[in-house]
Formats: C-alpha cells, sequence, structure tokens
C-alpha cells in the first residue's frame, strides 16, 4: 500500500513534469499552431462579418476541432439566414503526403465540414464537396506553418 | 502511332553460341562499367537525300542515341569516337579487333544505313572484340522519321544480347507536365520518349490532370480529370485524342490503373468522406467492389498474372500498404516498418513491390518482396514519389520535389530514374517541370 503512494505520487510528478515540458515546446515551435492544427487568422477569409470561410486540420487527419466546430455552427447559422446560397466545401492536403492518399484526405476532410454542417440543420442538397488534395496550397512555402494553413477545408459559395 | 510501330525484322543474319562471350552482370550495382564502342552507322552513298532530314549524319546521330542509352544505364562506358581507328564501313564489313581491344572497347557495335525509295534500311552488329566473334546482326526498315526509334531498338537488341535481360529503351513515358506558380500549377499530361526526346502534350492544361498510366498495349491511357470541375477518372486514346470519362460514379473516382490484361481499370471511388477500391470492365462496363472499409483504401496495383492487388490504406491508423486477392478476400497487411508507406506498385517480373515511404519528414523510393519481407530504400530525400517499373523490373522512375523558400520560390518538380540496385540515381531531362511518371511497355517487341 505504501509502495503504491509513493509510485502514485512519482507519478503524478512525472506526469506534471511532461505536460510543463509539452507547453514549452510547444510555444517554442509556434504560437500558431496548437496539437498541430492552425490556429491563426492568415489566409482566412470571410463569407460574412464574422463568418470564416474555413477549417484547419492535423496531419493526417480529419477531425474536427473545437475552433473548426465553432467556425461551422457560424457558416450554417449564416446558412440558414441565406437560404439561397449554395456552397462548395474543398478540401486540401499538405505538400508532406503522397499525391493519391491526399486526394483521399481532402475528400474526407471536406465530409467531416459537411456532414457538422448537416448536422446543423443545412441540407445536403446545398453542399456539395471537392477534394483538391495537394494541388492547390495556400501558401506555398515548405514550412510547418505554410503546411498548417493548407491543411484545411475551406467553404465556398457556389451560386 | 500504328505507322511507327509496323516495324519490319527483316532478317536475322547469325547469333552464334554465347560461351565466354563479354557478358555483363546486372544484378548488383556495377562499378565497372563495359566499355563498349558504338562506330558511327556508315551512310551508303547511294542514300536518298531527303528535305525532313540531314541524311549524311544520320549514322553519327544513330550512334549517338544508342551511346546515351548505354551510358544511362550505368553498366555501360560508351568510349569517345576521336580514338576509334577504323572507318564505320570497313569496321561494319569486318573489324580489325586488334585495333578496337588497343582502347580498350571490349564490344563494338557497327552498322549501315540506307535511304531508297523513302524508306529507312539498318543494319548493324555487336562484335566481341576480346574473342573476336560476332555476336549479333540484325537488320530491319522503317520510316526514315522513325530513325530515333531505330537506335533504341538497336539499344535494346545489345543490351539483351550483353545482359541476358531484356530491354526498356524502345519506350515512352507518360507524365504530368507542370508550369505556373506553386499555387496555381497548370497540368498537362506529356508524352516522351523515355530519353527525353519527342515530347508531345497531350492536354491544353485548362483543367488539372494527375496520375496518368498506359494500358499494356500503350495505346489506351488512363488518368484523372477535374473537367468541369467534376474530378473523375478518364480513358484517352493517343492515337484518336478521344478522351471519355470511365463509369458513373456520382463522386471523385482517382488513382486509376490498368489490369495486366487491359480489360479492366481498377481505381478508388470517394464517397462521404470514404475511399474504396473499385474495379470496372472496360467492355460489360460492369462494376465492382472491391475493398469496403471506412478508412482511405487507394493506389491500387495488380500483380502481372492479375491475382492479388496490392493498395494503400489507413485503416490500421496510418497509411500501410496490403495485397489482397484481386476479387478483395485475403486482405493482408504487409508493411510493419517504422514510418507510414504509399503508392505500392508491382514489379512487372512479379517478384517485388515499389513504394514510397515516409519517415521523420523524408521521403524514400523503396522496394520490397511482394509479402514485405526485405525491405530495401534506394533513395532518400525532401520530397518524392510515385515510382514507376521499366519494363524489365530493372529500373524506377519517379518524381522529386524540391522545397520552396519563405516567398514560396525555388519549387520545382523534376522526373529522376534509380537502379533497383540503388545504383544509377539520374534526372531525366524534360521541356518543363514533370511529375507522375509512367513507364511504358516495350513499343516493339
Amino acid at each position: 500500500m505504501r509502495f503504491n503512494i509513493a509510485f502514485r505520487n512519482f507519478f503524478i510528478v512525472l506526469l506534471s513534469t511532461l505536460v510543463l515540458s509539452a507547453c514549452a515546446t510547444q510555444k517554442k515551435a509556434s504560437v500558431q499552431t496548437v496539437d498541430d492544427v492552425y490556429t491563426g487568422t492568415e489566409t482566412i477569409e470571410y463569407l460574412a462579418k464574422g463568418v470564416p470561410d474555413r477549417v484547419f486540420f492535423a496531419t493526417n487527419k480529419s477531425k474536427l476541432t473545437t475552433a473548426a466546430r465553432d467556425t461551422l455552427r457560424k457558416q450554417a447559422t449564416w446558412l440558414r439566414k441565406n437560404k439561397d446560397i449554395n456552397i462548395t466545401v474543398e478540401g486540401h492536403a499538405d505538400e508532406r503526403g503522397t499525391r493519391e492518399y491526399n486526394l483521399a484526405l481532402g475528400e474526407r476532410r471536406a465530409n467531416a465540414a459537411k456532414d457538422y454542417l448537416m448536422t446543423y440543420g443545412i441540407s445536403g442538397k446545398r453542399i456539395s464537396v471537392i477534394s483538391y488534395g495537394k494541388e492547390r496550397p495556400v501558401n506555398p512555402t515548405s514550412t510547418p506553418l505554410a503546411w498548417s494553413q493548407n491543411r484545411r477545408s475551406v467553404s465556398v459559395k457556389a451560386n | 502511332m500504328k505507322k511507327i510501330i509496323t516495324f519490319i525484322l527483316i532478317c536475322i543474319f547469325s547469333s552464334k553460341s554465347a560461351h565466354s562471350l563479354v557478358k555483363v552482370d546486372i544484378t548488383r550495382g556495377n562499378l565497372d562499367p563495359l566499355p563498349i564502342a558504338v562506330s558511327p552507322l556508315y551512310v551508303d552513298t547511294k542514300s536518298e537525300k531527303l528535305s525532313s532530314l540531314e541524311v549524311d549524319d544520320l549514322g553519327k546521330n544513330v550512334s549517338k542515341v544508342i551511346e546515351n542509352n548505354f551510358r544511362s544505364t550505368g553498366l555501360f562506358n560508351p568510349l569517345k569516337k576521336d580514338a576509334f581507328v577504323q572507318k564505320p564501313d570497313i569496321a561494319h564489313l569486318k573489324p580489325r579487333f586488334e585495333d578496337w581491344r588497343l582502347i580498350k572497347a571490349q564490344a563494338l557495335i557497327t552498322g549501315k544505313l540506307l535511304i531508297k525509295d523513302k524508306k529507312l534500311k539498318v543494319e548493324f552488329r555487336l562484335w566481341d572484340t576480346t574473342a573476336a566473334q560476332e555476336m549479333l546482326a540484325l537488320s530491319f526498315t522503317t520510316t526514315p522519321e522513325n530513325w530515333r526509334r531505330v537506335a533504341h531498338i538497336i539499344s535494346d537488341k545489345v543490351y539483351e544480347r550483353l545482359t541476358g535481360e531484356s530491354g526498356y529503351f524502345d519506350t515512352r513515358v507518360i507524365y504530368v507536365s507542370e508550369t505556373g506558380p506553386k499555387g496555381q500549377r497548370i497540368k498537362k499530361l506529356a508524352l516522351m520518349d523515355q530519353d527525353g526526346y519527342n515530347t508531345k502534350y497531350l492536354t491544353l492544361g485548362n483543367e488539372l490532370v494527375l496520375t496518368p498510366r498506359f494500358n499494356p498495349t500503350n495505346q489506351l491511357v488512363t488518368y484523372m480529370s477535374y473537367f468541369k470541375n467534376m474530378p473523375r477518372v478518364y480513358l484517352l486514346d493517343i492515337e484518336t485524342g478521344v478522351q471519355e470519362v470511365v463509369g458513373s460514379f456520382p463522386g471523385m473516382t482517382f488513382a486509376p490503373r490498368f489490369s495486366p490484361d487491359g480489360k479492366k481499370i481498377i481505381m478508388s471511388y470517394a464517397e462521404d468522406g470514404n475511399s474504396d477500391i473499385y474495379s470496372m470492365d472496360m467492355e460489360t462496363r460492369v462494376v465492382e467492389k472491391i475493398t469496403d472499409h471506412p478508412s482511405i483504401d487507394t493506389s491500387p496495383s495488380y500483380s502481372p498474372d492479375g491475382k492479388f492487388i496490392c493498395f494503400n490504406s489507413d485503416r490500421s491508423g496510418l497509411q500501410q500498404l496490403y495485397v489482397m486477392r484481386s476479387d478483395g478476400t485475403q486482405v493482408k497487411r504487409i508493411t510493419f516498418g517504422k514510418g507510414i508507406y504509399g503508392t505500392p506498385v508491382w514489379s512487372p517480373r512479379g517478384d517485388l513491390i515499389a513504394f514510397t515511404k515516409v519517415r521523420k519528414g523524408r521521403f524514400y523510393i523503396g522496394v520490397m518482396r511482394t509479402d514485405g519481407s526485405g525491405e530495401r530504400l534506394l533513395t532518400e530525400n525532401y520530397y518524392q514519389e510515385a515510382p514507376s517499373w521499366s519494363p524489365n523490373g530493372r529500373v524506377l522512375i519517379f518524381y522529386r520535389e524540391t522545397k520552396s523558400d519563405s516567398k514560396g520560390k525555388g519549387h520545382s518538380a523534376k522526373l529522376w530514374s534509380i537502379d533497383i540496385t540503388g545504383y544509377n540515381e539520374r534526372q531525366i531531362k524534360t521541356e518543363t517541370d514533370a511529375s507522375d511518371p509512367s513507364w511504358s511497355s516495350l513499343l516493339s517487341k
């Protein structure tokens, strides 16, 4: 029992050290990405006032972050108010993957955004998707920051 | 196209037994390339003049193409012509072997050409200078415009005779030509001879095109196009220029490849965020779903006997390589190494799978046995992918991209080739930037 408590305390100390050092390296690496996802505002355009057009993803992932869901809810609200507008969600990948896989990944990202918009009441008929894989980077430089900006799905007006 | 392919092999003079004659071992990296002399082909004085070609230079030009082919293999060392003592016409009749041995040539190619009735007649001989013997003699007739192909066919015949393997010089490469800024690349389908000559552009660049691949007879190409902003797999007839969409899928189809019998196209179809592998019979138009998994399944490639398919899937969490029977059963993961794997392509010999590997931010082209064992990484770089096999399964062609700087400049995409021994890595010159190369089979068999 005593050993167990000692072990647990040691574990807690170890864990907090790990968390602290993780935070430190995160800050050093870039303030514009958190957990490999872009959190800055550069490259973002607006569908309407306060409605960002894009969301960002982690490497090889298509899971929506809290910030992404927040953006998509704003898009859904705007789409509900503007019933005559249809959109195309473009899915993109960064340049650090093979071309064919990136096409599939871009499609999966675009659909993640589309699905979320649909759960907020937007008809799937108003949303088409297209994947560009790594073919259309918004930032053409070869840096981790650029890659994070390129891992995106962008909602564009289709009509 | 058809015209080009109607080569007539007229006669085989002789081909003596191979005992103890000069031979090149190509199964390992050759650090001691075989010295070979390619005498300029003698132009028969009875040759007609042509308006389209400088006939007097033709013999020299054919020999230069042959030399360039041999140099590109890394297995041969074509000797400088200034050292040649014997005149082409005399050498072709009967070489003075001691002259050629003096300049260290171990093999000698001689030849003669004649243009008569607007036809080009070429004969050539391969000699073993040490054994003082003729090893090969052939002649053929074609249209004079085909002179580069004549040189490639001669190269293939000599390569076959000296290495015991089939050649790969009379082949073409289809690829994607790239121009313009990185964020807005203009891409066209382009076709060229394996040595980078005779480039033809097959699309105009109005829409994005990707990943072209030949059918087994090299008449058709399947590729992906964003025509009308609908990314789909297409089929192009090179001879007629006719293009058609493959199948009637409601969403994106991509990563197409022909089956080894040319009857099917295998590809990925993406539906609601999930990509699976499908095949379509070109004649019956019957579509078959081959994989059914809620992960990304793409980059399918058949084994040469058509019984198996290797492909790329992230069903384990990250991109790995898998092999299954061509009906989709018995799926087996074959890569377990550190890093991620993509673009598996089955070798035409059936014994190896070439792939792209990404590890610690670096890209590798490698080969492994078809069960995933014996992985060998051949080349490492910032970005490279998409290997395609030479028809003899000895060389891989792939594309490599360079980094762009903080202003987005300095980016390039080029074609490269490397032997499966890991030796002889070289860039293949293209008129523009280039990617997604696919090697044809031999045009004349």
